[in-house]
């Protein structure tokens, strides 16, 4: 293993002074971050501060206008699109709106990366669907429409989705925007044991700093594109900076 | 002469504004003329590359064939129907003041397999399959499903455009065979209130003069209809940005410029035809 092995292997995300701007809007300007492998973090901060955008950048979405996305260790822009696939096979993502695919029931959706890549047999994959929607508590709702179930199932299911490849880095974009104090808490702590179980790295994208500060192991605050803070829960809580005590004294 | 260099100078003051306006707005429809080109021109050769490589979604090209064939099925052969009613009203007027009457289930065969019934597919395709398949894809695109798709792996190119476009091209000739059968088959029906003539007499009759020529170069004209319809939908769904307002704006987009392009389409097809087939 050489030193570039050994360092992806440390830090699978890396991201280095990325700018992205739509139009004349500046949304990152020069984003630093790492996150070590099986950690969690939670990146932080108000509307239109880029958070989504980031996590776009790393699956490969959207191109940076200028600095380099690692994911374990290969430029996300510079990726052939079969290198691309291949990279994104290993990277879950759950979507703020869960996005099912609305023609699809849920043990289709969830079905629908693993009809595609895995070698699997049709009937080895309806299993590991039926394991996985029991593991999100969604086991007795396979056969329904995304329209026909709550916000908060839509996540689960989605979150079903994002693990079905066996991905070793998970992307959450808001897991936990526009549900219930008790959902909310349900699909934390979801998370947090998804990501234990499967030592999974994770970078939770969120407003909810109680959630971060439950689930995840180091913070990440953005203000006008840049990281402004960074940091344990106790560290950020020490921070002078009047933004982060606004931000973190709201848990 | 003061005066007349003041007033001079505030006219080239309200002027000019108004004419570096006016062709700020001609640059920029310009521009978004070409840059509309210029996308479409790329988003075609993704399309080709889709086509001529696998892997191929053939599950989803069943379902999208059922989908665009089957659901437009009826009203196609409606149409087709109206079409073969009024052609047999009107032309048997005309034909009445040129002592031709015996020429017209003719004329009723002969212009519904030579150019209505194509383009009344068509457009119908048009209308129905363009708002459908740019809704759908406008919607998924604003609901992010399509990012969902390419985050896991999957090229949507090939899942959601390849198949449409395909699944539109082999079910044009097919929907366009159901409106000729309608029309001439309703022809018949209005003729027959009028003057009783039997089925059997009036497609002896009908396809007397109609050559294999007559019949399957326009049907097949229709693969390219199909191509222009699945086209012109996918692309104007997959670029949709803008929330509900924007999935509007791509459906009506879809519909305008599909039908316009079958209809612009149709004269160089029916150009063509008439220089290979003589």
């Amino acid at each position: 293993m050489d030193a570039n092995d050994s360092n992806e292997e440390k830090t699978p995300v890396s991201v280095e002074d990325v700018h992205k701007a739509f139009g004349e809007q500046k949304v990152l300007n020069g984003v630093n971050l790492q996150v070590g492998r099986g950690e969690t973090l939670a990146v932080l901060g108000r509307s239109g501060t880029g958070k989504s955008v980031l996590l776009k950048l790393l699956i490969g979405l959207d191109k940076p206008d200028s600095g380099v996305v690692r994911m374990h260790g290969q430029d996300v822009a510079a990726l052939k699109p079969e290198q691309l696939a291949a990279l994104r096979k290993r990277i879950g993502f759950l979507f703020q709106q869960a996005a099912l695919y609305d023609s699809l029931t849920v043990e289709e959706n969830v079905a629908f990366p693993l009809s595609r890549h895995s070698k699997d047999s049709p009937e080895q994959q309806r299993e590991r669907v039926h394991q996985l929607l029991e593991s999100v508590g969604m086991g007795d709702h396979g056969h329904k429409m995304p329209s026909q179930i709550s916000g908060g199932m839509q996540k689960r299911v989605g979150l079903a989705r994002a693990l079905v490849l066996e991905p070793d880095i998970l992307l959450f974009d808001e897991p936990t925007a526009g549900l219930d104090p008790i959902t909310t808490d349900e699909i934390g702590e979801l998370i947090v044991n998804q990501q234990k179980e499967r030592k999974l790295t994770a970078i939770v994208v969120t407003h909810d700093i109680r959630g971060a500060k439950a689930f995840a192991d180091r913070l990440v605050l953005l203000r006008d594109g840049k990281v402004v803070a960074e940091g344990t829960f106790q560290e950020l809580q020490k921070s002078q900076d009047k933004f982060v005590t606004q931000f973190v004294g709201s848990a | 002469m003061s005066t007349h260099a003041n007033r001079v100078a505030l006219h080239a003051s309200v002027a000019t504004p108004h004419r570096a306006n006016v062709t700020d707005e001609i640059r920029k429809l310009l521009v978004s003329f070409f840059e509309w080109f210029g996308l479409f021109g790329d988003f075609c050769a993704k399309l080709a590359h889709a086509f001529l490589t696998p892997p191929y979604e053939w599950r989803e090209l069943m379902r999208q064939c059922d989908s665009i064939g089957t659901l437009s099925l009826p009203l196609v052969a409606l149409a087709g129907a109206a079409t073969g009613v009024v052609l047999s009203m009107e032309t048997r007027d005309s034909l009445s003041r040129f002592g031709a009457k015996s020429m017209l289930p003719a004329v009723i065969v002969y212009s519904i397999l030579k150019e209505s019934g194509p383009v009344i597919t068509g457009l119908v395709v048009s209308g129905r399959v363009g708002a459908g398949i740019g809704a759908e894809l406008g919607s998924m695109r604003v609901t992010e499903q399509i990012d969902a798709m390419e985050a896991s792996a999957v090229d949507p190119f090939r899942y959601l455009v390849a198949t449409r476009v395909l699944a539109c091209i082999l079910m044009l000739p097919l929907l366009t065979l159901a409106a000729d059968m309608a029309g001439i088959f309703m022809g018949w029906v209005a003729n027959n209130l009028q003057e009783p003539i039997s089925l059997q007499l009036f497609f002896d009759n009908g396809f007397k003069t109609v050559a294999f020529d007559d019949f399957l170069p326009p049907t097949l004209k229709t693969m390219v209809y199909g191509l222009i319809i699945g086209t012109i939908a996918c692309f104007e769904g997959m670029r949709t940005t803008g929330g509900t307002a924007g999935v509007g704006r791509s459906t009506t987009r879809s519909v305008v410029l599909a039908s316009l392009f079958v209809i612009l389409a149709d004269v160089v097809l029916v150009r063509l035809i008439l220089v290979f087939f003589p």
